[in-house]
């Protein structure tokens, strides 16, 4: 693809996903005894991203979000559970993909329990307090499970989107 | 017509190997919470909260006997050896009375019809675990 093509391409991903995020934002917490569940719903365009682009791309992508999320809503502290949070899973992700004997769906899965560890490992550090490590049980699972439904997402993304736009 | 336009995404040998792969993740991660649940570190206060609200705060360590009564209804609680369980109550299904005794920080015995719920808690080590992730 050429490079203007791209550049378009990316950024409207990562409007994309920054939409997302906040869709997900007013989304109610399914569960108000165990905070942080969530669907993870823009961890489908970062998915995305990583199959339909390259490694690079997906980890621009993400930064991106994160720091322009923490430009209009954030401050400090979120944007350090949501950096640790995106390099574990973006790290796992991109390691699992390059190994190749899991489909996008099982990446994913790896990438939404890592976005959890690497929160509550942030929140370990900054809370220091070891006991909120218990959470990441409940995450894991809940994880385990939206990563299923993003993996299917983007998925069926990669899939359809396959245009000729698309060809590098 | 549909023909495997992206095998690298839905391979299917792939996707046989995502399903052992997560089906293994979560036996693991159910085991390692089981374990954790009986494993946890005993608690020192008992927290009796009543509709939500905070009813009183009792030490694990000293044996009573508490009293909750709120109008018609009545729980009564006996703190004992560490351990804390609900000996009698109004309710109708006295699920709460059925209850094991508990002792482990996190814990909790909770009477639905009565709206009360019993909470041990560790005071020593306690994290404000309040900030939005």
């Amino acid at each position: 693809m050429k490079t203007t093509r791209k550049i378009a391409y990316l950024g409207i991903c990562t409007t994309i996903a920054l939409v997302l995020a906040y869709v997900e934002s007013l989304i109610p917490p399914i569960f108000s005894a165990v905070p942080g569940i969530k669907m993870g719903l823009p961890n489908v365009v970062i998915v995305f991203v990583l199959y339909k682009f390259k490694a690079r791309d997906a980890i621009i992508v993400s930064l991106l979000r994160i720091g322009i999320v923490t430009l209009l809503f954030g401050n400090v502290m979120t944007l350090a559970y949501s950096v640790s949070g995106a390099v574990l899973s973006l790290a796992g992700m991109i390691l699992l993909k390059k190994l190749d004997f899991l489909s996008i769906i099982g990446v994913s899965v790896v990438g939404a329990i890592l976005h959890n560890a690497g929160q509550i490992i942030m929140a370990m550090i900054l809370l220091s307090t070891a006991e909120i490590g218990y959470y990441l049980i409940v995450l894991a699972i809940t994880g385990a499970i939206s990563g299923v439904l993003v993996g299917l997402l983007g998925g069926i993304l990669v899939k359809r989107l396959k245009d000729k736009t698309s060809e590098e | 017509m549909e023909k495997n336009n992206a095998p690298t995404v839905f391979g299917g040998r792939k996707l046989k190997n995502d399903l052992i792969f997560i089906i293994a993740l979560i036996v693991i991660l159910v085991c390692v919470g089981l374990g954790v649940y009986f494993f946890r570190k005993p608690g020192d206060t008992v927290k009796v909260l009543v509709d939500g609200k905070l009813y009183g705060t009792y030490s694990l360590k000293e044996e009573r006997e508490v009293e909750i009564k709120i109008g018609d209804n009545l729980n009564i609680l006996v703190i004992k050896d560490g351990t804390v369980d609900m000996i009698n109550a109004s309710c109708r299904d006295g699920i709460c009375v059925k209850h094991r005794p508990i002792s482990k920080n996190g814990e909790t015995i909770t009477c639905l019809p009565n709206k009360v719920s019993v909470v041990v808690e560790k005071t020593s080590e306690k994290g404000d675990v309040d900030t939005t992730v």
